[in-house]
């Protein structure tokens, strides 16, 4: 029989939620789930709040309830520090649930006790405690033989209002024959995934047997023949037979790199060249493990600002020097002057993390043997050599999206990043231009001049109602072109419930005499031209 | 007029539409064109090396129509833009032209004598096709320039734009200082870029309307198409 120790952070739900919102913790909050209370904090409880409560009657009980959405994924993200300072001091972590987790107590109990393994124990619980309570983790540490009992230890200690409950070596079983049937619901054994033990424990119930203790009494074949599996390895929890070894988790290995720069660097070049070599053992201990990058963070802490991150795609894999290019190009942004990216940094750089986001082994990445969907190695370089001339944006690949305005219809991804269009294209999007797509679409619209038969610009009323037909169009005040044909206004009108970026304008096609054709807009009595079909 | 001499020259494939204007059938490799003003016709000149496999590069166009390129047949994910290279942009071409077979470059700034032709022949070294979008090019192979295009399926106030009809015309050391011109659609109903001569619209009722009721003219007379050559030669081609 093992002696574990359980660390349990009640209403952890709760505690990983408001973490994420940013709420204190003294605030009543309930985290919602389908529509039902899943769990609450302190301060709700005193005012009535209980889980399983719809939330209407919860926000009856507790008018200043702040309900938050049930997230699993925050849930265990949020529990990760929790483990890695419990790591820190122990290793051999399970993570039962996110809120929970056991580690072995030999190792610490006689770290912390020497020969006296009951004093070594608490010791080691006691300091679990007080450093969990340091970084504002509230939690409470039960001690007994087995998973399932530390865990029932750590709920009593919670229940009496203690931090630390140990049951003493080889009596679990005594220990936990008071507790209702109903602590069945939550324990696990070796092999066997989470089982929904409810009905077992409704059944039992009804057959009179109401404490661990009075299950445990019954005869283990008895219980085999009349409730299966599920009952067997109940009786053995509540029997204080819990003997499966902890599926520890190993601690992930390390593969980020960071270089801290003091004095801080105040030119990009400087930082390329300051970074050169934590971007060579990032790679070099990738590769040490058989594994490439092929998506990286790039951590940036500056003297002032906040630290700024980013993802990096790479086509194929990073090497050393791609990771070079890709700090530079974070750090000169946008900031590109018409000579190319700007140089000078508007504040000193102290620090840069490379963390790897995705790494996948070798292998993955090999070339096709008849080639793939991948452009070769030569084209790759070439665009890098772009790019890291003129910044990351300059070279961009085109992907056809969804969209109205001709603008919209393309997306420009920069090379190396993921192609995915800015809108979906299997939508229907009324209002579009209809084929065939105007050949040149102007960055900026460019101002032009649509004159009527007696040379007055055309206006349009609220209604879109036209004050003559168009018969001229005069660009930079000096080219005219007569208009043979147009059509519309085809009017649009985006985001009329938004006063701040309502638009209001209308379109028109219009080919002329000299074999041009336009896609222009009115808005606010100006025209545009947005696009050419040159 | 393909002979034995001419098939053996390395070319990249062309569009059909364009069997009249180039002489070899197709682009010639290491060879610089030149093509005048006309987005669409360049974006018809890329269509066939894209078909055909090729990575393309767009060098200095940052109003390219993407979605009209892909609606002409020019594969995007074979396609590389570099909408706005500065100063840098005949580094940029240099490198573009080691790796591409084909790149489109609107040159920002104009090029000395000297950079172009240092420029073209490694166009010719690496066997590549350099097309100059809106500007002159020394020692070019070919210029091709839209000298007439007419836009049907818009009515005064009614339709929308649905084909062009276009004469093409090519002049330079490809054709011997001739002038070679077709008639194509660019692009016709179906988004494609054919000959004239092949197939007809399916009916061509609208692109009369435009005439019919185009109104009369406020300062131009209104013509069915202008351009650089008179309409005598545009008839001939």
């Amino acid at each position: 029989m093992t002696r574990t120790v359980v660390v349990w952070c009640p209403d952890w739900p709760v505690t990983a939620a408001a973490r994420e919102a940013g709420h204190p913790e003294d605030v009543p909050l309930a985290v919602l789930d389908r529509g039902r209370v899943l769990a609450c904090s302190a301060t709700a409880r005193r005012d009535g709040v209980r889980r399983g409560l719809r939330v209407r009657e919860a926000q009856a009980r507790c008018p200043e309830l702040v309900t938050l959405p049930y997230d699993p994924a925050v849930d265990a993200r949020v529990f990760e520090p929790v483990v890695t300072l419990v790591e820190e001091l122990a290793p051999g972590v399970e993570i039962i649930r996110p809120g929970i987790c056991a580690v072995g107590a030999r190792g610490p109990s006689r770290y912390y006790g020497g020969s006296d393994l009951a004093k070594g124990e608490l010791t080691f619980a006691q300091v679990l405690h007080d450093r969990l309570s340091d970084a504002g983790f509230g939690c409470v540490v039960g001690i007994a033989d087995g998973p399932f009992a530390a865990e029932q230890a750590a709920r009593l200690a919670e229940q009496a209002g203690e931090t630390v409950l140990a049951f003493p070596p080889g009596e679990s079983a005594r220990c936990l024959a008071p507790l209702p049937i109903d602590a069945l619901r939550e324990g696990r054994l070796p092999g066997q995934a989470d089982v929904d033990r409810s009905d077992l424990i409704d059944l039992l119930r009804r057959l009179g047997i109401r404490t661990l203790g009075a299950f445990a009494a019954l005869p283990f074949s008895q219980v085999v023949t009349r409730f299966g599996t599920v009952g067997a390895a109940a009786h053995r929890l509540a029997s204080g037979r819990d003997d499966r070894p902890l599926a520890t988790r190993r601690p992930p290995p390390e593969l980020a790199t960071s270089a801290t720069f003091e004095p801080p660097l105040e030119r990009v070049d400087q930082v390329a060249f300051g970074i050169r070599e934590a971007a060579e053992r990032l790679v070099h201990g990738l590769a040490e493990r058989d594994l490439v990058c092929a998506c990286l963070r790039v951590e940036i802490r500056t003297e002032d600002d906040e630290p700024r991150g980013r993802r990096w795609r790479h086509p194929r894999w990073f090497t050393a020097a791609d990771v070079v290019d890709r700090v530079r190009w974070q750090l000169q942004g946008t900031r590109t002057t018409s000579d190319g990216p700007a140089e000078e940094l508007t504040s000193g750089v102290v620090r840069v993390d490379l963390i790897p986001d995705e790494v996948a082994p070798t292998g993955a990445y090999q070339d096709g043997l008849w080639g793939d969907q991948a452009p070769d190695e030569r084209i790759h370089r070439a665009f890098t050599r772009i790019q890291s001339m003129l910044g990351h944006e300059a070279v961009v690949t085109a992907v056809l999206s969804g969209g109205r305005a001709p603008a919209e219809r393309v997306t420009l991804v920069p090379w190396g990043d993921d192609a995915t269009p800015a809108r979906p294209t299997d939508e229907p999007w009324p209002g579009h231009l209809p084929p065939p797509a105007p050949a040149t679409v102007l960055p900026e619209p460019e101002p032009v001049d649509v004159l009527d038969a007696t040379g007055q610009v055309v206006t349009l009323d609220d209604r879109y109602g036209m004050s003559a037909p168009c018969q001229l169009l005069v660009r930079n005040g000096t080219e005219r072109e007569p208009v043979v044909g147009w059509a519309g206004p085809w009017p649009v009108e985006e985001r009329w419930w938004d006063p701040a970026t309502a638009r209001r304008y209308a379109r028109f096609q219009v080919a002329c005499a000299t074999g041009n054709a336009y896609v222009l807009l009115h808005e606010k009595g100006r025209w545009w031209i947005e696009a050419r079909y040159d | 007029m393909p002979t034995a001499a001419t098939a053996i020259v390395p070319t990249l494939p062309a569009l059909a539409a364009f069997a009249d204007v180039l002489p070899e059938g197709g682009l010639r490799r290491g060879a610089s064109y030149v093509v005048q003003v006309s987005t669409t016709l360049t974006l018809a000149l890329l269509a066939g090396p894209s078909q055909a496999g090729s990575w393309c590069g767009v060098v200095g166009l940052p109003g390219l129509g993407a979605e009209a390129a892909a609606a002409m047949g020019v594969d995007l994910t074979r396609l590389v833009l570099v909408p706005s290279p500065g100063r840098h942009w005949l580094t940029v071409v240099a490198t573009l032209v080691d790796v591409l077979d084909l790149v489109v470059v609107h040159p920002p700034s104009p090029a000395y004598d000297a950079e172009a032709r240092r420029l073209a022949a490694r166009v010719r070294e690496r066997g590549a096709v350099l097309l100059v979008h809106g500007s002159d090019w020394s020692g070019c192979e070919l210029r091709l320039t839209v000298t007439s295009s007419r836009w049907h399926g818009l009515g005064a106030g009614h339709g929308q734009l649905t084909a062009r009809e276009a004469t093409v015309e090519a002049v330079g050391r490809g054709t011997g200082g001739r002038r070679r011109a077709t008639r194509l659609w660019l692009p016709d109903r179906d988004g494609q870029v054919r000959s004239l001569a092949q197939a007809a619209p399916a009916d061509d009722t609208d692109a009369r309307c435009v005439h019919a009721e185009s109104p009369p003219s406020v300062s131009a007379p209104v013509l069915p198409f202008t351009g650089r050559v008179d309409a005598l030669e545009v008839r001939a081609g």
